[in-house]
């Protein structure tokens, strides 16, 4: 507790790492006066796996399952975006149809982590009957993406060089009437969400993220585009097939022709998305060219290929939460010199700090929810020297960044 | 449902979920039982917000070293008789993580786990069985 003047007092209030209204360990640290909130402060690091430094001891085809599990609701873009980066390192040529079928999978992912999205923001603010209903429609999804790659969560359908099961003709009429039965539930929940008075009253104002903030602050994702920022991997460096298909940036404009950056703004983001992610489902299918699905159908020549691959390569994907980077080196050997992840929710992070300045304590969690946090992605390491915890401020880290810079020199 | 499991309960079973680190994939899977498709609260399973309240501890994750106090110190704060289920592969074994430098786990080298449940994630059918189990234990320590 700190006085700022004698008849103003703040409290401190933590939250967390285990909380009822968190999903997943991390703690807050609110400074609160009255029911407004004057600071926010985040400390991450609960669901730190070492997950790199694991995957720097194993081949890359078993990196791919590592990936996987990085996080559980973005279990697709992570082992893609890897073998997007190792395929650049090694110089792989992916077969066109399965570049389609990468885009399939890949908004099928996003349907149903938005769907699920909407659901944890309905619980938030206490709508739990909308909870159920949405996650009653997410259950076609899975059931979708069962029926497509064995699993509900945990997909396993990424190799280098491909996929690794293909989408057959005698697929198509379960693939379209999935989708019309997303259609037709489409109109029920963009009702509940967008006119719901309810809805309107705890999201409109609320939780707002300006232009200058998220371009400055380098949010990604749909919490930015409810900003106005137009950014988005799939149209600014298409990758996959995206550059064949038609669509385009998704800003909250479209529809209310205004653009505040609230909550309200990035449920209709996410809402516009699901509709996009159909219909770019449905171009894949009647596009998709026939041919191979993956360039190199042996396990055991594949490795040795990315065994003798000596080079370095970025995978970008825009993954339902914005947008996820991973490096990996290769330097000759069987498990990669360097692999770096950059999760989305990495960025969206410091963005929580304007949007929880000034509003109320009851505001937490729909905020905290609106960019879709996902912590599992996050976590970093923080250093503790002989039991003790030191902090790394500015100087300390451009220090270790330097030292770091001639090591490798 | 479990052998041993009478046709009726004396109570309903009110469960504490606590992730310990986990990738989110076993959490969902809990959601996803709760919700209509599966729907567990029809048999008076059901979540609640503090392990003060609850008969069965849910624990995903494979318990990162910064998670440790907290996962102890919530099973300590639970009312006795309670059970420990063990949710997903790497609660259980530490699987994909297994030599991860900042892994406390297994789960059993930190709690008394009663019931181990399989899967990355399991389906929620075998949630289901798991708790449906844990109920058996402690049917069975109340007829004692």
């Amino acid at each position: 507790m700190n006085t700022k003047l004698a008849n103003k007092i703040t409290y401190q209030i933590p939250v967390g790492p285990i909380h009822p209204a968190l999903k997943e360990p991390v703690q807050f640290e609110f400074e609160i006066e009255g029911e407004k909130i004057i600071n926010v402060d985040v400390s991450l690091g609960h669901v730190h796996r070492s997950v790199e430094w694991a995957g720097t001891r194993r081949n890359p085809i078993q990196i791919l399952y590592l990936a996987e599990r990085i996080c559980g609701i973005c279990s697709y873009c992570h082992p893609m975006a890897f073998s997007l980066a190792t395929e650049r390192a090694a110089e792989i040529e992916v077969p066109e149809r399965a570049q389609y079928i990468r885009v399939i999978h890949q908004e099928l992912e996003r349907i149903c982590s938005h769907i699920l999205w909407a659901g944890v923001a309905a619980h938030e603010i206490g709508f739990d009957s909308v909870l159920f209903l949405t996650w009653q429609i997410r259950e076609k999804a899975l059931d979708l993406t069962e029926y497509l790659t064995g699993n509900r969560v945990t997909k396993g359908i990424t190799m280098i060089g491909g996929v690794r099961r293909d989408i057959t003709k005698d697929m198509y009429p379960t693939i379209l009437e999935g989708m019309k039965y997303f259609k037709d539930n489409f109109e029920k929940i963009r009702k509940i969400f967008l006119d719901d008075k309810t809805f309107k009253l705890r999201s409109q104002g609320c939780g707002i993220l300006t232009k200058e903030d998220a371009l400055k602050l380098c949010a990604v994702g749909p919490t930015t585009r409810a900003s106005g920022v137009k950014k988005d991997v799939r149209v600014d460096q298409p990758y996959f097939a995206f550059g064949d298909l038609d669509f385009d940036y998704i800003t909250p404009d479209l529809i209310t022709g205004e653009i505040n950056g609230d909550v309200y703004d990035r449920i209709i983001v996410r809402l516009l998305e699901v509709k996009e992610s159909i219909d770019l489902i449905e171009q894949c299918l009647d596009k998709m060219p026939s041919g191979d699905i993956v360039s190199e159908k042996k396990i055991a020549k594949l490795l040795s290929i990315l065994k003798k691959a000596d080079g370095e390569g970025i995978g970008r994907m825009e993954a339902p939460r914005g947008e996820v980077f991973h490096y990996v080196k290769l330097n000759g050997n069987e498990s990669p010199h360097h692999w770096k992840v950059r999760a989305p929710t990495y960025s969206n992070i410091l963005p929580w700090i304007p949007m929880l300045k000034g509003n109320q304590i009851a505001d937490i969690p729909i905020v905290a929810a609106s960019t879709d946090p996902c912590m599992s992605c996050t976590n970093r390491v923080a250093i503790i020297d002989n039991g003790k915890k030191y902090q790394l401020d500015k100087q300390k880290l451009y220090e270790l960044s330097v030292e770091k810079t001639r090591r490798l020199m | 449902m479990a052998k041993g499991l009478p046709k009726s309960f004396k109570k309903s079973l009110w469960v504490y979920h606590c992730n310990s680190g986990s990738c989110n994939g076993c959490d969902i899977e809990i959601i996803a039982a709760l919700c209509p498709r599966y729907d567990v609260e029809r048999f008076g399973i059901k979540l609640v917000g503090s392990p003060r309240h609850a008969d069965v501890l849910l624990v995903t994750g494979p318990v990162t070293r910064q998670m440790v106090e907290k996962v102890k110190r919530i099973y300590e704060q639970m009312p006795d008789p309670k059970a420990v289920i063990c949710v997903g592969n790497c609660g259980n074994t530490g699987d994909v993580f297994y030599e991860a430098y900042n892994l406390v786990g297994p789960i059993d080298n930190i709690l008394p786990v009663d019931i181990y449940v399989i899967g990355c994630p399991p389906r929620p059918e075998n949630i289901i069985n798991g708790v449906a189990k844990a109920w058996v234990k402690l049917e069975t320590l109340e007829a004692k």
